[in-house]
């Protein structure tokens, strides 16, 4: 049996004030761990990107960060609206930032292709008025 | 203990009642050395004794030393006042930050690399980004600091005009902080500095002001010109750039928000990101002597009196920065943290291991076992650099059960006496 790591954390929506924190200490712990900074840039607009569309859109959600030797997973499980179009909300440029969150500097509508594209598995499901789930892995080496 | 509690990167630890540092976490920004109240920790100036193996001295001195006198005191007076005090010649810096205010506003129109592009001027700033955010050394802009531009300037004249040989001329920098004096002694690359020693402010200051009334009464000098003025304070640098979306921050753990930000691939948008570990920037520097608001607004109203004329021609500046004039060499590397284990596995069970340590601990950052927070105590255990019972709490918790034992131990063994001895109980 291989070795792994793992943490929760819970995000709630609406919580600006501590949005980001969870992706900051995953960051701390690649650090830590001396894994590659160019890994490490991919975990950070992974989970901060997922941890931000929590606290922008849904009520709450668990965010378990699992790593291995060979790889780093991400999994985000909220409660909220979820997603009525997958197709049409993974479109780079599709949002429904209110002019708010505009303001903010978010809904450029970049957020599910940057999490796609710098995740080497991505899987998302989506259940309206139920919730999202998000699972992401980035393999190491 | 006061050091330890203060260091932002937690890099000191208390063990055997001495203060030692973690070298690969230490950012050299002097917190420490503020904080500690017995001097165990000096900061790594010199004194003009240390000089005296040099022919030829020139003293450069922080713009910062400007607004350490009354407002009245020109700079070309402190210049004058440098060279009364035993320095052969001095030679001003704020021209400097003009052409280095120049010749970022050449790299941002001019190159294409990831944006924002981040200051290197702050020493303590650059470390922290070598030792905590790798990812962000390609946005450090690969420009030399107004410091060795100056130097370097100095050094070619002196060489010119009087004739000397480069061993001969010491160019000494009056700093207003450790953290450029230990970025002297421990550059961020290995290559040659220009600045041969360093003075803290706090310890010339005393001399110039005995110096200043002969000069102000006596002498007249040409005044310091230009907007590289306004360097020693917050938003200083962004004042001279014509980019627009520039951000100026001071105080760490406002550039460590930033820098989670960037490292997010936020703030895209933003061109230029002017970044001082001290919250108000060098003149908040803790080797200087003038307080930190009073000195800025003396900063102010220099940039007022003397801002609105350029030091230096624009297109000459263009010219030199072609010509690489403003680069810098090499490239900043990482300080990469030793890892929990070399080993992946292992350091993964390792990790697994403090966090459990860490569920049991207090979590009150007490710092009586010598780490500065419960966090980084446990740590120090799953790295052997500490021990459980080094925990209060824990040795506490654990002396109770010990002595709970004892005491079943002690009770069962005089019931077996009394059994045995029936007598024992009359
Ligand atoms: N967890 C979620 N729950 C409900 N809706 C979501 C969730 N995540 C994304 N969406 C919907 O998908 C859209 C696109 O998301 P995406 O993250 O790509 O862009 P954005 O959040 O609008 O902007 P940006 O991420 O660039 O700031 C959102 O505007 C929102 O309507
Ligand atoms: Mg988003």
């Amino acid at each position: 049996m291989s070795a792994s790591f793992s943490r929760s954390f819970t995000i709630e929506g609406r919580d600006f004030l501590n949005a980001g924190r969870a992706s900051t200490q995953i960051k701390t712990i690649l650090k830590e761990l001396s894994v590659d900074p160019a890994i490490i840039r991919r975990v950070a607009i992974a989970s901060y990107e997922a941890e931000m569309n929590v606290v922008m859109y849904a009520t709450r959600a668990k965010l378990k960060f699992t790593m291995s030797a060979s790889a780093i997973n991400l999994e985000i499980d909220d409660e909220g609206p979820g997603i009525p179009d997958i197709t049409l909300a993974m479109q780079e440029g599709y949002s429904t930032a209110t002019s708010q969150m505009r303001e903010l500097g978010f809904g450029a509508g970049m957020g599910l292709p940057n999490m796609k594209k710098n995740s080497d598995e991505f899987v998302i499901e989506s259940a309206v008025s139920k919730g999202t789930r998000l699972t992401m892995t980035i393999y190491i080496n | 203990m006061a050091c330890m509690h203060v260091c932002p990167t937690h890099a000191i630890r208390v063990r055997m009642r001495k203060a030692t540092l973690l070298r690969d976490r230490c950012i050299d920004c002097g917190e420490c050395v503020n904080a500690c109240a017995n001097a165990a920790v000096l900061p790594q100036t010199s004194s003009f004794r240390d000089f005296a193996r040099f022919k030829h001295t020139i003293a450069i001195p922080s713009p910062v030393l400007y607004s350490q006198f009354g407002k009245d005191v020109p700079p070309w007076a402190i210049l004058a006042a440098l060279k009364r005090i035993g320095f052969n010649d001095s030679y001003d810096a704020a021209c400097a930050s003009e052409s280095v205010s120049i010749a970022i506003q050449e790299y941002l129109d001019s190159v294409d690399s990831p944006r924002p592009l981040i200051s290197p001027f702050c020493p303590a700033i650059v470390r922290l980004v070598q030792v905590r955010y790798p990812n962000l050394l390609e946005h450090l802009i690969p420009i030399e600091s107004p410091m060795e531009i100056a130097a370097r300037e100095a050094k070619r004249l002196a060489m010119k005009n009087r004739g000397l040989r480069e061993s001969d001329i010491g160019v000494i920098y009056i700093t207003p902080c450790p953290a450029k004096a230990l970025a002297i002694k421990n550059p961020s690359r290995k290559k040659h500095s220009f600045v041969d020693g360093t003075i803290a402010i706090s310890d010339i200051f005393p001399n110039v002001l005995q110096a200043l009334p002969d000069v102000l009464t006596g002498e007249t000098g040409s005044e310091i010109l230009g907007l590289g003025l306004g360097w020693p304070i917050v938003g200083g640098q962004v004042a001279c750039l014509k980019a627009e979306d520039c951000l100026s921050v001071g105080g760490l753990d406002h550039a460590v928000r930033i820098f989670e930000e960037i490292e997010n691939g936020k703030l895209r948008d933003i061109q230029y990101v002017e970044v001082h570990s001290c919250p108000t920037a060098c003149v908040g520097g803790s080797l200087t002597a003038e307080n930190a608001y009073i000195a800025r607004g003396r900063v102010l109203k220099m940039v007022q009196r003397f801002g609105g004329k350029p030091c230096q021609d624009r297109e000459k500046i263009r010219e030199l920065y072609r010509k690489n004039f403003f680069s810098l060499p090499g490239k900043i590397p990482p300080i990469p943290i030793q890892p929990l284990d070399s080993n992946v596995s292992k350091a993964l069970g390792k990790l697994q291991q403090k966090q459990e340590l860490y569920e049991s601990l207090p979590k009150i950052n007490c710092g009586a076992c010598g780490s500065p927070t419960c966090e980084t105590f446990a740590e120090d255990v799953v790295r052997n650099t500490a021990d459980t019972d080094d925990c209060i709490f824990i040795a506490m918790k654990n002396f109770e059960t010990l002595s709970a034992n004892l005491l079943e131990k002690v009770m069962a063994h005089s019931k077996r006496v009394r059994v045995m001895n029936p007598a024992s109980q009359l």
